[in-house]
């Protein structure tokens, strides 16, 4: 019961993450949505896998806590260097 | 599962989808391309999360890591190579792909009607070949997870064609993008005052484990979800994090892009390989039962691989394990080819941005 | 005792979630995207480390358990990071704070982010985006 309250909340806060996705009005609180919402896809997976009985499924939550970190760096780089290969650092002198 | 395990289950399934619908009208409205590719990730997250509450886990992880990893990496690749911004066309020219879009729609929607309920047992997936895969698993091929079974056992090759087409979507980026960058590679910066020391010592933590992680889920997959492909696309971030952090220059330095090529094509030979030797064995190919001849099965301690015992299910052990080595080799390697494809263009012209 | 922390556990997963919640509701309301960032970093890792304990509480000591660790792990790791990385790129294209009280930092981030843009001669990719 507690559990099925628990994945209420994270259902709600997941709408509203995908609400600011879709009104903006920056690229970045798009960004900060989805990372946001990739967090929330973690803590929802893990309280569905113990209320169904198959805690297996945490193996998919890692994976996510991962995946969410990379393309955020992703997008973050693409937005204020506009390449995918410079490495990150204060100047580009020869970019 | 429990009363109320179900209940939370359909009330997930209806909001998923509503999310996934709002999602999908917001990607289909935004004139943005950025805020496109944005959106299409956490879609991918959404839809995974979606095939969780299905319980099909190992549709679910490869969702995860393919839609909402590996592609928003590549389309933002794809992004910088392609100068135009997003096109107005005139009304008329939409009007015949409008009516395609609301034909072809339609007709799904009528072909969901005549869908069987879902779950049911009746239904011709769950009733001929696929129940005799879940009864027949544990005798002839003795992995515990069933889908690893179909997938790398009773369907070994099919899957070898999807490997071959993973291969030759790498082969076709690199010859379209070239295998990596050929001129000027940004080089390293002084390490001195950036503001970024934050995620390079995130990196630094992160990449071993998620490397590491990867060979879970590969040697996991006879056991849970999981197997070469989703651990090929997982052990192909850590060498694009690193580029993303430290820099294009410094990954192609360690993991050369000969080398990359060389394993994604020594994957497919591994997996094809194995059916060979199966046919010199004397069985067909890809058929696992004949991987050891019998002089070796003779060798083999009893009981050594778990009850109910046979002799094949050690061929059937070592062949769904080197096939899904090849599926790992090629796959990562692939998608490392098709991220240096991607970034290593993009270096070639510093000034497409501007 | 088991049914305790069971209900101690589930407590706990209904309190991370209704922090989760609140975090929500700052990303929504909140004026720009510096106090966004805070609001939904902050909310996420504390939320994530409050449901996580409770999962462990009522898995118990069991594989499961050290596989909730590893997430708190990984989530502990990357949300902050991915938010410093998120602020600092945010602040770098000239994003200024909007809140009255930061008048002082708003004219100094727009000068920073000028003379940032001059030196690096990109694009301010802000422009490209619908309003």
């Amino acid at each position: 019961m507690l559990l099925a309250a628990g994945v209420a909340g994270l259902v709600v806060a997941m709408t509203m993450m995908i609400w600011r996705a879709i009104v903006g009005p920056s690229q970045y609180d798009r960004m900060l949505a989805a990372n946001s919402l990739g967090t929330k896809i973690v803590l929802l997976i893990a309280v569905i896998g113990y209320l169904s009985g198959r805690p297996a499924f945490l193996d998919i939550a890692i994976v996510y806590a991962l995946i969410n970190f990379v393309t955020t760096i992703a997008l973050m780089k693409f937005f204020r260097y506009r390449t995918l290969s410079r490495p990150l650092g204060p100047e580009a002198k020869d970019g | 599962m429990s009363e109320i395990a179900l209940q939370v289950n359909f009330g997930l399934n209806i909001a998923l989808l509503l999310m996934l619908v709002a999602i999908g009208l917001a990607i289909a409205r935004t004139r943005s391309l950025l805020a496109a590719i944005l959106l299409m990730g956490m879609y991918s997250l959404a839809s995974a999360v979606w095939l969780i509450v299905m319980d099909a886990a190992d549709v679910a992880f490869t969702e995860a890591v393919v839609g909402a990893g590996i592609s928003t990496v590549v389309l933002l690749g794809a992004i910088l190579l392609v100068r135009a911004g997003p096109v107005r066309h005139n009304w008329r020219m939409t009007i015949a792909p409008a009516v395609l879009v609301l034909g072809v729609g339609g007709l799904l929607v009528y072909a969901v009607t005549g869908l069987p309920e879902f779950g049911d047992p009746a239904s011709p997936t769950n009733a001929h070949v696929g129940r005799s895969y879940l009864i027949q698993t544990s005798d002839e091929i003795g992995v515990p997870n069933v889908v690893t079974a179909v997938l790398a056992s009773y369907r070994g090759f099919d899957t070898l064609g999807e490997t071959v087409v993973v291969f030759a979507a790498g082969i076709g980026v690199a010859l379209m993008l070239g295998f990596g960058p050929r001129s000027n590679l940004p080089r390293a910066p002084a390490a001195t005052g950036d503001h970024h020391v934050v995620l390079r010592v995130t990196a630094k933590l992160l990449i071993p484990l998620i490397a590491l992680f990867a060979f879970y889920v590969q040697f996991h997959g006879d056991l849970g979800a999981g197997g070469g492909f989703q651990a090929g696309v997982i052990l192909a971030v850590a060498p694009i994090l690193h580029a993303l952090v430290f820099g294009l220059r410094g990954t192609i330095a360690a993991l050369p892009v000969r080398a990359v090529r060389s394993v994604a094509t020594m994957g497919v030979l591994l997996y094809s390989g194995v059916g060979v030797v199966c046919m010199i064995n004397g069985g067909g190919f890809l058929d696992y039962d004949y991987l050891f001849p019998p002089s070796v099965e003779a060798m083999i301690p009893p009981g050594l691989m778990g009850e109910p015992y046979h002799a094949h299910h050690w061929g059937q052990h070592f062949g769904i394990f080197f096939i899904e080595l090849g599926v790992l080799l090629t796959v990562a390697a692939t998608m490392v080819t098709i991220f240096y494809g991607f970034a290593g263009r993009a270096a070639e012209e510093p000034g497409a941005s501007t | 005792m088991v049914d305790a922390l069971h209900l101690v556990g589930g407590g706990l997963v209904v309190a991370g979630a209704l922090l989760t919640l609140l975090g929500g509701v700052g990303v929504l309301r909140f004026p720009d995207v510096y106090t966004r960032i805070h609001a939904a970093s902050l909310t996420d890792t504390g939320g994530a480390t409050l449901v996580l304990l409770g999962l462990a509480l009522i898995s118990g000591l069991t594989l499961e358990t050290l596989k909730l660790g590893l997430v708190w792990v990984f989530v502990m790791l990357t949300t902050p990071a991915a938010a410093n990385a998120l602020a600092n790129a945010a602040f770098s294209a000239g994003h200024t704070p909007r809140i009255g009280a930061f008048q002082i930092m708003k004219s100094l981030a727009a000068g920073e982010a000028r003379s940032d843009t001059q030196r690096r001669e990109t694009s301010d990719d802000d422009k490209s985006s619908p309003p």
